[in-house]
């Protein structure tokens, strides 16, 4: 099934990530439930679906942020264990999370570095040589980003987001997870992000980008999976189908050809 | 172009013109100095003048501020750890009744344990060294073993530090039988100051020195650091102006503590030994700094170094800025609790040492509140306990304003009660005020 729906790799292309089956809950609720989803080399795929669809937790298990009830995880075609982030970042997995996961207190290099500092000496932090990256980061990312001194919970919400999508980049990831990452920027840092997410499919990375805005997906991914209440509706080629089909599932929950004509009507109201 | 750009201020192109204040803010930042901790300093001297111009000028001398600073160095070396434990959202309330434990034990070490048991007796070398690193070992320990139930198995640390604060209170009573304990090793004393327990004026000033030349170092290697990378460096005249000050800073302190003299009977024992006939007012022998206070600023320059310029340091403060992302950033987040505390318990060792070292001994009741005290000194010192937040010369110079109040107070006649009602007033404004501060949104 995974063969058919990508043509660009050839059916015999391993992918890059493959989940297979995964099941999460939260007492009652099954936030994800049996989801099987794959990724390749250069490969963009756009998970979308309304407010709860499960699309976050899903990639938490991916980054061992969520450690799953049941399913597994295959990175390059072996089983990968990924208990926690650690984890996770050791198979070149990085996240850009929801709800960004900064240490206000800390400035912006302590932030991109977090876990990972540049040490000099006996061990000592480097902290020039981290501001130093952290400049050149954002040079691609916010070039008007200034505020490397600072602790980011006095930056603005579109520079703090800058600051995690540095973190994410800075680290060589092959698996990228991008979740909104463009939620609080303005128009001109989203186009940046923008030309970064298609800079880094060109530099060979697979990208899951989870976004609220259909028009985003549809242009920047290969395919698209769509979440309904924890489940996969459907992974589509973006060839295949136009924004319209897109927000009919995400709405809905259903197949196009699935749906009936009456519900597809009151879409249209 | 967008309303969500960089809004860092571009020095130069504010719109308006800058005010008197403004550029006097200017010159402030331009030295990139800790405004905060500035404020402390200068409440700290002004808590002095209040005092001196109360006692009519007897308050503000050599020989009362160097008492005054060896009773603060206790509390002090305890607030550096503390500072750390609630920066990562914790709390230690049993530090002081591991003072007493291990006061407890270096005492029953040196009289009992060490030549009975071991056959160590007096003479032996470097005893007063091995009683301290068994201290130190057994702090350690006990930190382990409470930062453990706290991290790994998850039981608050205001609960489990409560119940270290009895059961290690009460274990004192079994370790001597009830009973107060004294003679320690004459070396394990030095570490109390006192006359003999102080540098003498040629290392004092050597020390000062030292202090001098590291503050100019300092200077230039963060100048050069910052020129390696191009970043901007500060202006030369207040890279000039911070050397100034640092080493006119250490200089007075050195001459200050030279100022005091070495008691009257130890001046005489001092002459006798150096075959001097002492003159008829009696021999001044600048006594220098005392021990403790070399104890003291080593303790604090460690710990800042393990706070900034370590990974564990930055770990304990991007866990109390948000412990969730910390996890998810691959910090082991437990094992830097656990650190914490077993950092903290080496820290009460030392500080056992200085006050057993004071006493020539232990009591039962040795380093009872001194919970409170490390608490309130870490506070008012601006460490917030909504975690995150803290630096260790702020805690360092919280010890000594509360010290500074309370010794002040005793100056003046007021008794210990008196003192309490005080020191706990001055924690409730101090932050107070800080709340007040950081709403008003100085970031
Ligand atoms: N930590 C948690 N504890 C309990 N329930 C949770 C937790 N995290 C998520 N859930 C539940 O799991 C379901 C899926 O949530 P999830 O965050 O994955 O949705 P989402 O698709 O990312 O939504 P959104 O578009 O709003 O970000 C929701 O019903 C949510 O309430
Ligand atoms: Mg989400």
């Amino acid at each position: 099934m995974m063969g058919e729906t990508h043509e660009m790799e050839g059916a015999t292309a391993i992918p890059l990530v493959e989940m297979r089956s995964i099941r999460v809950s939260y007492g009652g609720v099954h936030a994800v439930d049996g989801v099987s989803i794959d990724l390749h080399e250069g490969e963009i795929v756009g998970l979308v679906g309304g407010n709860g669809a499960g699309k976050s937790t899903l990639m938490k298990v991916l980054s061992g942020a969520q450690l799953p009830d049941s399913g597994e995880i295959y990175v390059g075609g072996k089983p990968a264990h990924i208990q926690n982030p650690r984890d996770a970042k050791a198979y070149a997995i990085e996240c850009i999370y929801q709800t960004l996961a900064l240490s206000d207190n800390l400035d912006a290099p302590a932030n991109v570095f977090l876990g990972r500092e540049l040490t000099q000496g006996a061990g000592s932090l480097d902290d020039s040589a981290m501001e130093d990256a952290t400049r050149r980061v954002m040079g691609r990312l916010n070039p008007r980003f200034r505020a490397f001194k600072t602790p980011v919970m006095s930056l603005s919400g579109g520079q703090r987001q800058s600051v995690a999508i540095a973190r994410a980049v800075h680290f060589n990831a092959r698996i990228m997870i991008m979740d909104e990452p463009t939620a609080s920027l303005g128009p001109a840092e989203t186009a940046q992000v923008r030309d970064l997410v298609r800079q880094l499919k060109e530099e060979g990375l697979g990208i899951f980008l989870i976004s609220h805005d259909i028009h985003d997906v549809y242009d920047l991914s290969d395919r698209i999976s769509v979440m309904y209440q924890g489940r996969i509706v459907d992974t589509v080629h973006k060839a295949k189908v136009d924004t319209d089909d897109v927000l009919a599932m995400i709405i809905l929950g259903k197949k196009p050809e699935e749906a009936s004509s009456e519900e597809l009507a009151e879409l249209q109201i | 172009m967008t309303n969500v750009a960089d809004t860092a201020p571009v020095p130069g192109k504010r719109e308006i013109p800058a005010g008197r204040l403004q550029r006097l803010r200017d010159l402030v930042t331009a030295t990139e100095i800790d405004l905060r901790l500035f404020g402390m300093l200068l409440a700290l001297a002004a808590i002095l003048l209040v005092f001196n111009v109360l006692t009519d000028g007897r308050f503000f001398r050599p020989v009362n501020m160097v008492t005054l600073s060896v009773q603060a160095v206790s509390v002090a070396i305890l607030a550096t750890g503390m500072v750390l434990v609630i920066v990562s959202r914790n709390i230690d309330l049993s530090v002081g009744s591991l003072v007493g434990f291990i006061a407890m034990t270096y005492a029953l070490l040196m009289t009992d344990w060490l030549p009975n048991i071991l056959g160590m007796g007096p003479d032996f070398p470097f005893r007063w060294l091995i009683a301290l690193a068994l201290g130190i070992g057994l702090g350690a320990a006990f930190g382990a073993v409470q930062g453990f139930i706290i991290a790994y198995i998850g039981v608050p640390s205001f609960v489990v530090t409560l119940g270290g604060l009895l059961s290690i209170r009460g274990a004192i009573w079994y370790l001597s039988n009830g009973a107060a304990v004294t003679g320690l090793d004459p070396t394990f004393r030095l570490i109390g100051g006192g006359g003999r327990g102080s540098i003498g004026e040629t290392l004092t000033w050597g020390l000062g020195i030292v202090g001098c030349v590291a503050v100019v170092v300092l200077l230039l290697n963060g100048r050069r650091q910052r020129r390696r990378f191009g970043f901007p460096v500060r202006p030369v005249w207040a890279e000039v102006l911070l050397a100034v000050l640092g080493c006119g800073a250490l200089l007075a302190l050195a001459a200050f503590a030279n100022g005091n003299y070495l008691a009257p009977g130890l001046a005489t024992e001092y002459a006798r030994e150096r075959g001097i006939t002492e003159p008829p007012g009696g021999l001044k022998v600048p006594a220098g700094f005392p021990l403790p206070i070399i104890l003291l600023i080593g303790v604090a320059v460690v710990m800042t170094w393990i706070a900034k310029r370590r990974r564990f340091g930055r770990y304990v403060y991007a866990y109390g800025g948000n412990p969730g992302a910390a996890e998810l950033a691959g910090i082991n987040t437990r094992l830097t609790i656990l650190k914490t505390f077993v950092l903290m318990g080496v820290l009460a060792a030392l500080s056992a040492a200085v006050v057993a070292s004071r006493l020539n001994g232990a009591t039962l009741d040795i380093g009872s509140s001194y919970e409170l005290y490390v608490i309130a000194a870490a506070v008012v010192g601006g460490t917030s306990f909504a975690g995150g937040i803290g630096t260790i010369p702020g805690a360092v110079l919280g010890a000594f304003v509360m010290q500074s109040l309370a010794y002040g107070l005793s100056f003046m006649g007021v008794n210990s009660p008196g003192q309490n009602v005080v020191a706990g007033i001055v924690l409730i404004l101090a932050v107070a005020f800080d709340s007040w501060n950081r709403r008003r949104g100085t970031r």
